[in-house]
C-alpha cells in the first residue's frame, strides 16, 4: 500500500488517496467485507416484447409499423418515441438480415479472456426500416470473414427447444444464394 | 426571468398490487400520456426538459435511464434522471424552469416493484456494508414484494428462511424510530393504528386505491408485532403505479389552457446516513418544511396550510412528519388525530388519498403521489373526497427505509 | 438568470483500487474543492452529488450513503445520474440549481468505486443492457463500444493507427497529473496497436482502465464569486440530450445526441461558429475512438475529420485545438462519475492559468467539456469561459 501525495506546481496540487494493489489483498493486507446480496427480477415483457417472444418461438419476427413516420420498428414496441403516438400494426419480417456492425470478442460477460472469440453483431431485418435491427451471435463463417453489409440468415433451435426467448434464434450465418 | 412556476398537468395509472400485463415501458407511457393531454402539450415540440426519478436496484437495471427517453417523449431531447424521490424531480424541474432557459419541464415517477423478486434483500442492500449489513444477519432470501414474513417459531423480527442463515428484515430501523418516537412524544400505539384504520378508510373515495379496507384500531392491534411496536398492519404495502407532472413557467400558462396550480415553494434535506447518530425525529422533514416555508412566505404553517399529505409507510410516520413539518407540537398530532383534525372535515385533513397505507407504497413515486392528491384537491376535482374551500396543501415524501432524507411541496390555487 | 462561477476545484488519485470508502473519497475530493476556494461547510447551500451505477460500490441507493463524505449533512442534497455522463452533469445540475437563484453557493462531488464490484466491474455492466433482448446473449459492455467503433471506422474508412494515435497523445498529456492512473511518456503507436484484443477492433490499450476515485468544484454566483476570487471562471453554457433507448435502431457512426447537447450548450454561451470560437476541449474519451467522434458530435469538426486533426497534430496540448490536456480518461483513469476531474475541473484550472505543467501554452478563454453516457445515447456538454 502506498499513500501518494506527490506535490506539483500546478493544480490539482495534489492528489490524495492509498493505494491499493492486488497483492495488498491476497497477502490480506487490507480487511475488506463481503456481502452477496440475492437479487433476482421477473420483468413484465408487456405486450410488445411479449408478442415478439412468442413469435420466436414460432420461429418468425414480427414488428410494429407507424403509420406517421412510416416506419417498420423491430424490435416491436406499443409506441412510436419519434411520434409518440400509439404504433399500428404487427408485421411479420423475414428471417434475414444485413450486418451493420460487429465485434470479434475475447472477453466473456465478466471480462475474462476466453480463447474462441465471440462473434456478436447489429443485424438489420429485412422487411423492417433501415438501421432497424437487433443485437445477436454469427456463426457459420471464419472471423476474418465477418463484414459490414454482408447478408446474413437466421439458424434457429429446433421448435422443441424454443423457449420464446431470444436465443430461440442461435446465430446468424452468411446467406448461401438461394436462402430465402 | 420566470417568477413563478406552475402545474399545468397531472397524468397517472391505477395503483395495483401486481401489473403482469405491462412492462415499466408502456406503464410509463401511460402517465406521461394522459399528464400531456391533461396539459394539452406536445412533448416532442413543446416540452424542453424531462426529469425521471428512479433508482436502479429497484427497477433491475445499472443504469436505468437508459430505458427512460422512448416512452415518455424525450427521445432526442433534454432528459435526466434524478436518483430520489417524485418531488426532488419536481424540484429540480422547478430550477431548470426558474433559470429561464426552460419553459416545460415534465417530471415522472413510477414504482414498478412487483418485477423485484427479492425485496428484502434489495431493502438490505442499502445499509452501509461495513458498519450496518453484519449485523442484520448473513443471508436472507425473502421472496417478497412488500410483507415481510416469518415463521411462528423463528424470532422475532428476524424474517425469511434459507438453508444457511438469516437475515433481518430491512424494515427493522422503523422499529427502532417508532420505539423513539413513541417514548419522547408520549404518543399511543392505538393513535398509531388508528393512522391505518382512518387512511385505509380514505382510500375507498379513491378509485385509483389498491388497499382501502374498513378496519379498526383492534384489528390493527391485534396483528402481528414484526419489528416491535410495528405491527403487520402499520406497514403500507407495496403498489405499482406511475405518476406524471407537467411543470410551466408564468409565461408559458398563459399560452395553455389550463387552471394552473403554483408550485409555490419546496424544500430537501439529508440527515447523516449513520444510523446510530440520526436524530430519528425526521429532522430532514423539518428541515427540508423551514426551506420550503422560507420560499412560499408561510410563517405560521398551522394557519396557512389547509391540509397536507405526508408520507405514511408506516403509520408513526403520518404523526411524526406532521409534528416535524410544524404542523403540530410534539405530541399534539395524534391528539390530533383523536379528536378528528385530521379526518376530512377536520383542521388539518391528512392523507385524504388514502396515503401509503391506502393507496400503497409506490417508492420513488410516493411523494408525486402526495402531490399528486394535492393538486388534484386544488384544481377541486376530488369527488367524494374533496375537501371544502381549500387555498394551499403541502405534499412531503421520504426517501424511505433506511435513509434520513425527504423533501416538501407547497401548492396553492 | 445568475451567472454561475466555478471558484474551487479537488480530485482524489485515480487508482484502479484505493483503500478508502466512497464516503472518503468524496471527503477527501470535497475538502480540497473547500480549501481552494476557501468555502467552508457553512457557506454551503447545496449539495449535487454525481455517482453511476449503484452495483460499482455495492449499496442500494448509494447517494445515500455518501451524503456525509460530500459534506451533505443537515444540507439539500440530490443525487443525479445518467450514466457515462454524470461527470458532466453533475456539475450542469449545479448550474441550475444557481442559476435558478435557489441556491448560492452548491457543492458538486462526483464519486466512483468501481473496485468494489466483484470479480470485475464489468459484472456490473451486464445489467445496463436490455434485459428482454440483449441479456440473455450475456454481452459484455466492450462490445457495445466495438460495435460502435467499427462502425465508425468502416462509415469513415479510419484506420487503426490514426485512433491509436489518441491513446498516445492522452496518456502522454497525463504526465505531471498527480492523479493519473498511465501517464505514458514513452507509449508508441505501435504499442496500442500491438495490444492484447479485447474485442475487435478494441484493443487493451484503446480502453481508459477502471478506477476508483472522486472529484469535486465549487459553483457560485456571480456576485459571491467575488468575494472569493478577482478570476472567476464562468459556466456560460449547458446541454444534455438524450437518444432513444434501442440502440439497434440508430447509425451509430455519428453521434448526433451530443450534437444536440453542443447545439444547446454553445446558443446558451452565445457561440455562433465553435470552430473558431472554441480554444479546447474535454470530449469523453474513454476508448480513444470516442474522442474523434464527439469532436465530431462537438461540432469542433466535420463528420469523418476528427482522424485528420489528430494525425496533423491540431489536438495536441501545442496545436491549434488542444483536446484532452488533462491526460483524458486513457491517461488519468476513469472512474465514471469522478471523470468530472478531468472534463470540468480541467476546464476551471486551464481558464484559470493553472494547470501547470499540463498548461496550454495559448492562453485560452473557452473551453468545452462533454461527457457520454447510458447505452450510446446520452451527450452532456459544458462550456466554459474566463472572465
Amino acid at each position: 500500500m502506498m499513500t501518494i501525495k506527490s506535490k506539483t506546481e500546478g493544480y490539482p496540487r495534489y492528489a490524495p488517496g492509498t493505494h491499493v494493489s492486488g497483492r495488498d489483498i491476497s497477502n490480506k493486507n487490507v480487511t475488506y467485507s463481503w456481502w452477496e446480496p440475492e437479487v433476482q427480477y421477473s420483468w413484465s415483457l408487456g405486450p410488445a416484447y411479449g408478442r415478439f417472444l412468442q413469435e420466436l418461438k414460432k420461429g418468425k419476427i414480427i414488428g410494429r409499423s407507424c403509420k406517421k413516420c412510416e416506419r417498420v420498428i423491430v424490435p416491436p414496441r406499443m409506441f412510436c418515441e419519434y411520434c409518440y403516438r400509439s404504433t399500428d400494426e404487427w408485421i411479420y419480417l423475414k428471417d434475414t438480415g444485413k450486418v451493420e456492425t460487429f465485434s470479434i470478442s475475447y472477453l466473456d460477460p465478466n471480462a475474462r479472456r476466453i480463447k474462441e472469440p465471440i462473434l456478436i453483431g447489429v443485424i438489420s431485418i429485412d422487411g423492417a426500416s433501415p438501421m432497424h435491427g437487433f443485437m445477436h451471435y454469427f456463426n457459420d463463417m471464419k472471423p476474418e470473414d465477418l463484414k459490414i453489409g454482408m447478408k446474413v440468415k437466421a439458424v434457429w433451435k429446433s421448435e422443441k427447444e424454443r423457449t420464446g426467448s431470444i436465443t430461440d434464434i442461435k446465430y446468424f450465418k452468411p446467406m448461401n444464394e438461394g436462402d430465402k | 426571468m420566470t417568477k413563478k412556476v406552475a402545474v399545468v398537468g397531472v397524468g397517472y395509472t391505477d395503483f395495483n398490487s401486481m401489473t403482469p400485463e405491462v412492462s415499466w415501458k408502456e406503464f410509463m407511457y401511460e402517465a406521461c400520456q394522459k399528464a400531456y393531454i391533461d396539459a394539452g402539450v406536445d412533448p416532442r415540440e413543446d416540452i424542453d426538459s424531462f426529469i425521471t426519478c428512479s433508482e436502479d436496484y429497484w427497477e433491475g437495471f445499472s443504469i436505468f435511464d437508459e430505458f427512460v427517453p422512448d416512452q415518455i417523449g424525450a427521445v432526442l431531447r433534454p432528459c435526466c434522471t434524478v436518483c430520489g424521490d417524485g418531488l426532488y424531480g419536481l424540484g429540480n424541474a422547478y430550477m431548470q424552469i426558474k433559470t429561464g432557459k426552460m419553459n416545460i419541464v415534465a417530471v415522472e415517477a413510477h414504482s414498478k416493484i412487483s418485477d423485484l423478486l427479492t425485496f428484502g434483500d434489495i431493502g438490505l442492500f442499502s445499509y452501509d456494508p461495513i458498519f450496518d449489513r453484519p449485523v442484520t444477519g448473513s443471508v436472507d432470501r425473502t421472496h417478497f414484494a412488500g410483507i415481510p414474513s416469518y415463521e411462528k417459531n423463528s424470532p422475532k423480527p428476524l424474517v425469511g428462511k434459507t438453508n444457511e442463515k438469516e437475515r433481518i428484515h430491512p424494515y427493522f430501523l422503523a422499529g427502532l424510530e417508532m420505539q423513539n418516537f413513541l417514548r419522547k412524544t408520549g404518543t399511543t400505539e392505538e393513535q398509531c393504528a388508528k393512522v391505518v384504520v382512518k387512511n385505509k378508510k380514505n382510500a375507498f373515495n379513491n378509485p385509483n386505491a389498491e388497499y382501502e379496507v374498513n378496519i379498526t384500531i383492534e384489528d390493527v392491534m391485534n396483528s402481528e408485532y414484526l419489528f416491535k411496536p410495528i405491527k403487520k398492519l402499520d406497514i403500507s404495502l407495496n403498489v405499482d403505479g406511475a405518476i406524471a407532472f407537467v411543470l410551466a413557467s408564468e409565461e408559458a400558462v398563459k399560452k395553455l389552457d389550463v387552471e394552473p396550480i403554483w408550485l409555490r415553494g419546496f424544500g430537501w434535506s439529508s440527515e447523516t446516513p449513520w444510523i446510530s447518530t440520526r436524530s430519528m425525529d425526521a429532522n430532514y422533514a423539518m428541515l427540508a418544511s423551514r426551506m420550503a416555508y422560507k420560499m412560499t412566505d408561510i410563517n405560521n404553517p398551522r394557519k396557512e396550510i389547509d391540509f397536507a399529505e405526508v408520507d405514511d409507510r408506516f403509520s408513526y410516520k403520518e404523526l411524526q412528519h406532521l409534528e416535524a413539518l410544524g404542523l403540530a407540537e410534539s405530541g399534539e398530532a395524534g391528539k390530533m388525530l383523536d379528536s378528528g383534525d385530521l379526518d376530512l372535515n377536520g383542521s388539518l385533513p391528512t392523507n385524504i388519498s388514502g396515503g401509503s397505507l391506502g393507496i400503497g407504497n409506490c417508492f420513488e413515486a410516493t411523494g408525486l403521489q402526495k402531490a399528486l392528491e394535492v393538486v388534484i384537491q386544488l384544481r377541486g376535482h376530488g369527488g367524494k373526497r374533496q375537501i371544502e374551500d381549500v387555498h394551499t396543501g403541502i405534499s412531503q415524501s421520504w426517501r424511505g427505509i433506511p435513509s434520513g432524507s425527504g423533501a416538501v411541496a407547497i401548492f396553492g390555487r | 438568470m445568475n451567472r454561475v462561477a466555478v471558484i474551487g476545484g479537488g480530485m482524489t488519485l485515480f487508482r484502479r483500487r484505493l483503500l478508502e470508502t466512497g464516503k472518503e473519497l468524496s471527503f477527501l475530493a470535497a475538502k480540497m474543492a473547500m480549501e481552494d476556494s476557501g468555502i467552508e461547510k457553512k457557506d454551503l447551500d447545496m449539495v449535487v452529488m454525481g455517482s453511476a451505477p449503484d452495483a460499482f460500490d455495492g449499496i442500494h441507493m448509494k447517494g445515500e450513503n455518501l451524503l456525509d463524505g460530500a459534506a451533505a449533512t443537515n444540507k439539500p442534497y440530490v443525487r443525479l445520474f445518467n450514466g457515462g455522463g454524470t461527470g458532466v452533469f453533475a456539475p450542469i445540475a449545479g448550474w441550475w440549481h444557481v442559476a435558478s437563484g435557489v441556491a448560492d453557493t452548491v457543492l458538486v462531488v462526483c464519486e466512483e468505486k468501481m473496485s468494489s464490484c466483484f470479480p470485475h466491474p464489468q459484472t456490473a455492466f451486464q445489467h445496463i443492457w436490455d434485459p428482454i433482448l440483449d441479456r440473455p446473449l450475456h454481452p459484455n459492455l466492450v462490445w457495445l463500444f466495438a460495435m460502435e467503433m467499427n462502425r465508425y471506422m468502416t462509415m469513415h474508412n479510419i484506420k487503426k493507427e490514426d485512433i491509436a494515435l489518441v491513446a498516445v497523445k492522452n496518456k502522454r498529456n497525463a504526465v505531471g497529473h498527480p492523479s493519473a492512473q498511465l501517464p505514458d511518456e514513452k507509449i508508441t503507436v505501435e504499442d496500442v496497436l500491438n495490444s492484447e484484443i479485447m474485442a475487435w477492433p478494441v484493443q487493451r490499450l484503446d480502453i481508459s482502465p477502471p478506477s476508483d476515485g472522486a472529484s469535486a468544484l465549487i459553483l457560485c454566483s456571480e456576485d459571491r464569486a467575488k468575494q472569493y476570487t478577482d478570476d472567476p471562471i464562468f459556466i456560460d453554457g449547458v446541454g444534455w440530450n438524450i437518444d432513444s433507448t434501442m440502440w439497434t435502431n440508430r447509425d451509430l457512426y455519428f453521434p448526433r445526441y451530443v450534437a444536440n447537447a453542443a447545439k444547446m450548450a454553445y446558443k446558451m454561451a452565445d457561440i455562433h461558429d465553435p470552430k473558431k470560437e472554441i480554444d479546447f476541449a474535454e470530449p469523453y474519451d474513454p476508448f480513444d475512438y470516442k474522442e474523434l467522434h464527439h469532436l465530431e458530435g462537438l461540432l469542433l469538426c466535420d463528420k469523418g475529420e476528427a482522424p485528420i486533426l489528430t494525425r496533423e497534430g491540431v489536438t495536441q496540448r501545442d496545436g491549434k485545438l488542444p483536446v484532452c490536456p488533462s491526460g483524458g480518461l486513457l491517461g488519468v483513469g476513469n472512474p465514471i462519475a469522478a471523470t468530472m476531474g478531468q472534463k470540468v475541473c480541467e476546464l476551471y484550472w486551464q481558464l484559470s492559468g493553472k494547470a501547470g505543467k499540463r498548461q496550454i501554452p495559448t492562453d485560452p478563454q473557452v473551453g468545452v467539456g462533454q461527457a457520454w453516457g447510458d447505452i450510446m445515447q446520452m451527450g452532456t456538454v459544458i462550456v466554459m469561459r474566463r472572465g
